[in-house]
């Protein structure tokens, strides 16, 4: 049974990595916002503690926090966005009819996710260096498992707002862009778990990203090891991402049986 | 008699009591029928009789509620990407990414196709449906017939076996229609293509297809040549066919010359 063939995934590839370089503003979309955030929230920290003097680390939490949640978002924008853009250029009925897999479909959209990851989290890195003197390598050997735990978790976040896409239709569209902030004040970004009233805690510590937050900040506090938080994230992870992959094939054929997936692609 | 099996054309497409509802409405009612390697059938009908429902289940993209359906003898659901690969498809309502150049396009669909030595089939359909100095312009910028004919050169990339058309001359002018149905048949012909056609172009239908089903609320009213259509409706023309069922002036069935 064939599931991924390179050259078809690569075919999809060329045609995202066309959509975007063709586009300044797409490109501008992707950078703008990330930068943005990097630029305000770090100079808000700034401020606060030249206020109260606070503890030198808080803003080195907050620009980390915000690198690693860029990570998030665009791993889950990268599946969902794409998707929707597919959709409004109306050419999903001719992917849709080409003999490429699900499974391809979805690993281009990784691929395409991977290298706009890769490329703002580089500018972001510089900037929060440049201007903070923030080093993410601070965070060393630490800094690749931790990314991978917000990859794989944007890519099921990314995976799930499709799925709801192909439920309800376009009125579902706004969640690719909200479901990311809908989690994030429950998953420890900005602040620890302990912040969070007691009974939301439990809830807290059933997304992998609370994990890789509060072992990004011991990290960064120099309370070195944080392998039980790594084993945690990337077990809720295996579980959250094989349980959305079901829910989208069910979703994907949910779709088919009631016309919904002709209605949305054509 | 073992002679006449021996020289039955090949079965592409066999559907046989196909039924699709949407809740309590029904799309297709228990429809059966079979299209032969190398013929052109034309599948008419009103808006809403159930043409495009029909074309998006042999796609793949809905699942019928009952009955069975096979591509080349096999599944179109279970084995869907076998299927596919040996298909195209082609509508004058769905359009290839507009931010892409005509090259970009065709290029990335090939790929998609895993079409081999793909500049040279690229190019050589570009020159057949007499688009090549379009190659390096982008698609949102194509005027209806050379958007068409784009599509058409995407529709035979990968020299498929069945082809299915959704009005492909739509919103053509006379000129531009009657170079692409040409062009059609003489594909067509030189390739033994299977193709499931539909418009509401009668001339076009007329002109192409060797066998005509009709649709009606769900159901196949008439099936045959258009000759026989013709006879059988004791109308001059496909369009006055089309229009008497259209208007439910036409209250008794016809399959295969026999009135039901």
């Amino acid at each position: 049974m064939i599931l991924v063939r390179p050259g078809r995934v690569l075919g999809l590839c060329h045609r995202y990595f066309y959509i975007y370089t063709r586009s300044g503003f797409r490109v501008l979309d992707v950078i703008f916002w990330p930068v943005m955030d990097l630029i305000v929230w770090g100079f808000v920290a700034k401020y606060f503690m030249r206020l109260d003097s606070a503890n030198p680390t808080a803003i080195t939490f907050l620009i980390g926090a915000i690198i690693f949640f860029n990570i998030l978002n665009r791993a889950q924008q990268s599946i969902s966005v794409s998707f929707l853009e597919d959709l409004w250029s109306r050419n999903l009925l001719n992917a849709f009819v080409a003999p490429i897999t699900v499974a391809e479909f979805v690993a281009s959209t990784f691929v395409v996710g991977l290298t706009q990851i890769f490329a703002v989290s580089l500018i972001m890195s510089g900037l929060a260096f440049a201007l903070y003197a923030f080093n993410i390598l601070t965070i060393s050997f630490a800094l690749i498992p931790l990314f991978l735990n917000l990859l794989f978790m944007g890519w099921s976040l990314g995976m799930f707002t499709t799925s709801l896409i192909f439920r309800f239709g376009h009125q579902a569209e706004a969640l690719a862009w909200a479901v990311p902030f809908l989690i994030q004040p429950i998953s420890a970004v900005f602040y620890p778990v302990s912040v969070l009233p007691e009974w939301l805690q439990p809830v807290a510590y059933m997304v992998p990203a609370t994990y890789v937050f509060e072992g990004m900040r011991a990290v960064l506090s120099g309370h070195g090891d944080i392998t039980n938080y790594l084993i945690t994230a990337s077990g809720l992870n295996l579980f959250y991402f094989i349980a959305v992959s079901i829910f989208f094939g069910a979703m994907l054929n949910s779709a088919r049986e009631r016309g919904a997936l002709a209605k949305l692609v054509v | 008699m073992a002679a006449d099996i021996k020289t039955e054309p090949e079965t592409i497409v066999a559907v046989e009591k196909l039924h699709k509802s949407f809740g309590k409405a029904v799309a297709i009612d228990e429809i059966t029928f079979e299209i032969k390697r190398g013929e052109v059938v034309g599948l008419l009908g009103a808006n809403g009789a159930g043409k495009s429902t029909t074309i998006q289940i042999l796609l793949g993209l809905i699942a019928q509620t009952s009955g069975h359906v096979s591509i080349f003898g096999m599944d179109p659901w279970k084995e869907r990407v076998a299927v596919l690969a040996r298909c195209n498809f082609s509508s004058a309502y769905v359009a290839l990414p507009y931010n892409l150049k005509v090259i970009e396009n065709l290029d990335v669909f090939a790929q998609l196709y895993g079409v081999s030595n793909r500049k040279k089939k690229i190019s050589d359909l570009l020159e057949l449906f007499e688009v090549g100095h379009l190659a390096q312009k982008m698609t949102g910028g194509l005027s209806s017939g050379e958007s068409t004919r784009v599509n058409l050169c995407k529709a035979l990339l990968n020299d498929p076996e069945f082809l299915l058309l959704d009005e492909p001359t739509a919103s053509l002018d006379p000129d531009i229609a009657d170079k692409v149905r040409k062009l059609l048949a003489q594909v067509q012909a030189e390739r033994h293509m299977t193709v499931l056609y539909t418009s509401h172009n009668m001339r076009d239908v007329q002109e192409l297809c060797q066998r005509v089903l009709f649709l009606h609320q769900g159901k196949i009213i008439a099936e045959g040549s258009s000759e026989a259509i013709l006879a059988q409706f004791g109308q001059e023309t496909l369009e006055e066919v089309f229009i008497a069922i259209a208007r439910n002036q036409v209250t008794t069935s016809f399959v295969s010359g026999e009135r039901l």
